[in-house]
């Protein structure tokens, strides 16, 4: 395969205040092809593809398009060469149509004023069909799932003419099956000639869609090559330096009596169905229950019918045998329950508090003597925390909004573990952060565990659901599909019953 | 090694930057005194001192109600209000007492007629509470509801007229009325040790109480504060609760000192109290603000609008004064927002290496 390049980095340095976070990068951008990058959170890929797409100018170092230096002084500088840039976070109006999305800021007008709407549901419409999908040009942004946001997005840089495309993150919030349909439009958009760039964390998924990978470490590259022979292995070798960082380690214990039981756990949504289908389950203290589904099957809803974010939920459920009627959360947490939730930014955080403030959100109580609170004793617990989960921070008392995303998960954790929990419900604990916070996240949930906590975690990730849980019960379609031990699941396996959707169930199996 | 001495001393730069930035506040007090101190004659005199200070005080009580309302991501526009309606109320106890029918009637003295008028106060900010926790409505409406309401039931309550001559009445004890908004103790009028003992109560709501924690979560990041067990609804329901409660002892102090009670008091006191919040450091987004702030923020406009009236510049001018300095505390306060994160993210990234 030869693939001409499109865009060449030559010794690019960023520096930001403080530190370097590209240190004279060379990079070849193939056309045709899709670039893979990959690397732990704040290795550099995402200031690399700013710099490409004209969001950041390079402090030294040059980039050319076929043999010619060029400078990219803005985004619209980017655009007029063709290069476009989804970002992970969607930058997507929910309150306008999808036409009005494709073509905002350039919007199609009759003389300057009149905007022509006709004109962009025809392109608009053009574009679905290119890209295969059956998306109406009229339809509210808002109302499209994540995945065909991700689309529009997508054809949002098509509609400027994009040779070079840049998708940072894009599958982070798709299903399964919407992950399928993109991968066909970029195998379309290859075929057309559209060079592609790639970011992800998930490794199968690089090697199963890349042509070229290139591994950044540190601001550094550490790997560049054909994706032949690439294998997982090599990948993490070259991103965290040696491949001394495996998931965590089985830590053989026993498990102790029935720490947590749902019994048929229901939740209704607007549409007139169930979110969560009559959900039964059992939990032991001491052990790790894996709950694998795709988006949107009621995984993280159910978490929150226990935590007690629905007050509209039915069913019954008992901690350590005793009925749970306590219906708000903090009477919850009061019980032992605690969530990590997916959405750290928006459900776990309170950005503007300080570390400090955010760790001892749940737990204030505990310094709490009548009214007044012990500020010392808050401090030193918060020390602790810090220590103990090893997060990595200059002063409790910095906004948490600048720590990296896995010390910020290990804040949400250290704030759900201060309440002193029987039962962790951790949703989708490793979205987001690098390989090696990852690795911590893992470890800390093992001892946890072996401490005799009773873990419920959410996740779509094969190999993490595999590699730690006890057990394992996949859902689908607000329903418990498929039920594993540690020695029957397969990948297979666990795949094919979180595809059990739209039909009448028939092994959905009754959970004691 | 050079580049790391450039970024170890840009970064002592900041800091000192951020100092600056964070006390600007009271920097302005300093400057704006200083200058009405050079400038203005008899500025300096103790009573000039005396009752610029009750001015201050009455929007610095407002405000400190209004920013806890607004920490908690909120806004009460019902204040100046519930300042007129309260007073309407104290002139109508202290003239009339309570009628209870066959020509009987209540009458209350100074304690019993604070306590009642503080009821009223506290009831109006309930009801902001539950328009906005319950029945859902946007806290700049379900406000903007009470503050007509309020203010034609000032109006109603006495067919538009002024209630005179608040003395009071030894036989019911309620003589000692005008004592709160004249009387001393220590030299320093009552009105000033009431704003001490509440701006104190209120900065230790906000520094040491999981209360305070709440209403900063709530303001912060409503969602992940209920997730975290925080009970939203109650918080909120203190804050206007709170807010309803200054404006009521406003209302009486004002009733005190005026020996009257006009039914159109307290029109526009809300903006001098979001104002004064502001020029505090308070966001109007929610999750941050002090109360220190807010009392010198109020402070700063006290001291500049009496000032500039001692220098007799027109109050068309004095207007257009107090909104330059509202956007310049704004504008300041973004800089100290950037100076900040950039501190605490080189921080970050130099124990990242």
């Amino acid at each position: 395969m030869s693939h001409s390049i499109g865009l060449s980095i030559r010794n690019g340095t960023k520096v930001y205040p403080g530190t370097v976070a590209l240190d004279k990068a060379d990079f070849d951008l193939y056309m045709g092809a899709v670039n893979v990058l990959v690397g732990e959170n704040g290795a550099g890929k995402s200031t690399m593809m700013k710099v490409i797409a004209g969001v950041e100018q390079l402090t030294s170092g040059e980039i050319s398009m076929e043999g010619d230096i060029i400078q990219l002084r803005n985004t619209d500088d980017a655009a007029k060469r063709g290069i476009g840039i989804v970002f992970q976070e969607l930058n997507l109006f929910p309150n306008m149509t999808v036409a009005e999305n494709i073509f905002i800021a350039r919007e199609k007008t009759r003389g300057g004023i009149d905007i022509d709407t006709e004109a962009q549901e025809r392109e608009t419409r053009a574009l679905m069909e290119q890209l295969e999908q059956d998306i109406d040009p009229n339809d509210l942004v808002g109302d499209l799932r994540v995945g065909q946001q991700q689309i529009v997005e997508i054809a949002k840089s098509l509609a400027q003419n994009a040779r070079i495309l840049i998708l940072d993150e894009p599958t982070s919030a798709l299903s399964a099956a919407e992950v399928e349909i993109l991968f066909r439009v970029i195998a379309d958009l290859k075929r057309k000639g559209v060079g592609i760039v790639y970011i992800s964390h998930r490794l199968e998924e690089l090697i199963q869609i890349g042509d070229y990978i290139t591994v950044l470490r540190d601001g550094v590259i550490t790997g560049s090559r054909s994706m032949d022979g690439v294998d997982v292995d090599w990948i993490v070798r070259n991103m965290i330096g040696d491949s001394g960082k495996d998931f965590a380690k089985e830590i053989e214990h026993p498990f102790g009596g029935e720490i947590f039981h749902a019994e048929n756990v229901s939740l209704g949504n607007s549409a007139g169905g169930l979110t969560v289908d009559n959900v039964s389950l059992s939990l032991r203290a001491g052990e790790i229950l894996g709950v694998y589904g795709l988006m949107g099957a009621g995984r993280s809803e159910f978490l929150e019918c226990v935590i007690g974010r629905h007050p509209h939920a039915t069913g019954n459920m008992f901690i350590d045998g005793e009925p749970l009627v306590e219906k708000s959360v903090s009477a919850r947490i009061g019980r032992g329950l605690a969530l990590i939730p997916e959405d750290r930014k928006n459900d776990g955080l309170v950005q503007i508090l300080s570390i400090r403030e955010n760790m001892t959100l749940s737990s204030l109580h505990k310094f709490t003597r009548g009214f007044d609170m012990n500020l010392r004793l808050e401090k030193e617990t918060v020390a602790d925390f810090v220590k103990s989960m090893t997060v990595k921070i200059a002063s409790p008392e910095h906004a948490v909004s600048s720590l990296s995303g896995g010390n910020q998960q290990k804040v949400v954790i250290s704030k759900a573990l201060m309440t002193n929990p029987k039962v962790l419900l951790m949703d989708e604990p490793s979205r987001g952060i690098d390989i090696g916070a990852k690795a911590e996240v893992f470890r800390v949930m093992r001892k946890l565990a072996a401490d005799g906590l009773g873990i419920i975690f959410v996740t779509s990730d094969l190999e993490e659901v595999l590699s730690l849980s006890d057990r394992i019960l996949v859902m689908s379609n607000g329903r418990i599909t498929g039920d594993f031990t540690h020695d029957t699941a397969t990948n297979t396996g666990l795949v094919e019953a979180s595809a059990i959707g739209h039909t009448p169930l028939n092994n959905n199996k009754e959970l004691a | 090694m050079a580049t790391q001495t450039t970024s170890s001393s840009l970064a002592a730069r900041s800091n000192v930057l951020l100092v600056l930035l964070k006390a600007r506040t009271f920097i302005a007090l300093i400057i704006v005194f200083a200058y009405f101190a050079f400038f203005a004659p008899n500025f300096l005199s103790t009573a000039n001192m005396v009752i610029m200070s009750k001015h201050v005080a009455l929007n610095a009580f407002l405000a400190i109600g209004m920013t806890f309302v607004i920490v908690s991501g909120g806004i009460d526009l019902s204040v100046g209000s519930i300042v007129g309606l309260c007073g309407m109320v104290t002139g109508y106890l202290l003239l009339n007492g309570i009628d209870v029918g066959l020509g009987w009637s209540i009458q209350f003295n100074t304690f019993e007629i604070c306590l009642l008028v503080i009821l009223v106060g506290v009831g109006i900010g309930a009801i902001n509470g539950f328009l906005i926790t319950k029945l859902n409505v946007a806290p700049f409406i379900a406000t903007l509801g009470t503050l007509y309401v309020a203010r034609g039931a000032a109006m109603l309550s006495s067919d538009g007229r002024t209630f005179p001559n608040l003395n009071g009445n030894p036989e019911y004890g309620s003589h000692t009325f005008r004592w709160i908004g004249s009387g001393e103790i220590l030299w320093v009028p009552v009105s000033i040790w009431m704003l001490i003992a509440v701006g104190l109560l209120a900065a230790y709501i906000a520094k040491r109480t999981p209360l305070g924690r709440h209403i900063y979560a709530v303001g912060g990041n409503e969602r992940a504060a209920g997730l975290s067990g925080i009970k939203v609804n109650r918080t909120k329901y203190f804050v206007y609760i709170f807010s309803g409660f200054c404006a009521a002892l406003v209302g009486i102090i004002i009733s005190s000192q005026l020996v009257a009670a006009h039914p159109a008091t307290g029109n526009t006191f809300e903006l001098n109290a979001i104002a004064a919040a502001v020029l505090g450091g308070t966001s109007m987004s929610g999750g941050r603000g002090k109360i220190g702030g807010t009392i010198i923020g109020a402070f700063v406009i006290g001291v500049l609008s009496d000032g500039l009236v001692m220098m007799g510049v027109s109050s068309f001018w004095q207007t257009v004064i107090k909104g330059l300095v509202i956007i310049a505390a704004v504008v300041i306060d973004q800089a100290q927002q950037k100076v900040q994160a950039r501190v605490a993210l080189q921080a970050q990234s130099a124990i990242g290496k």
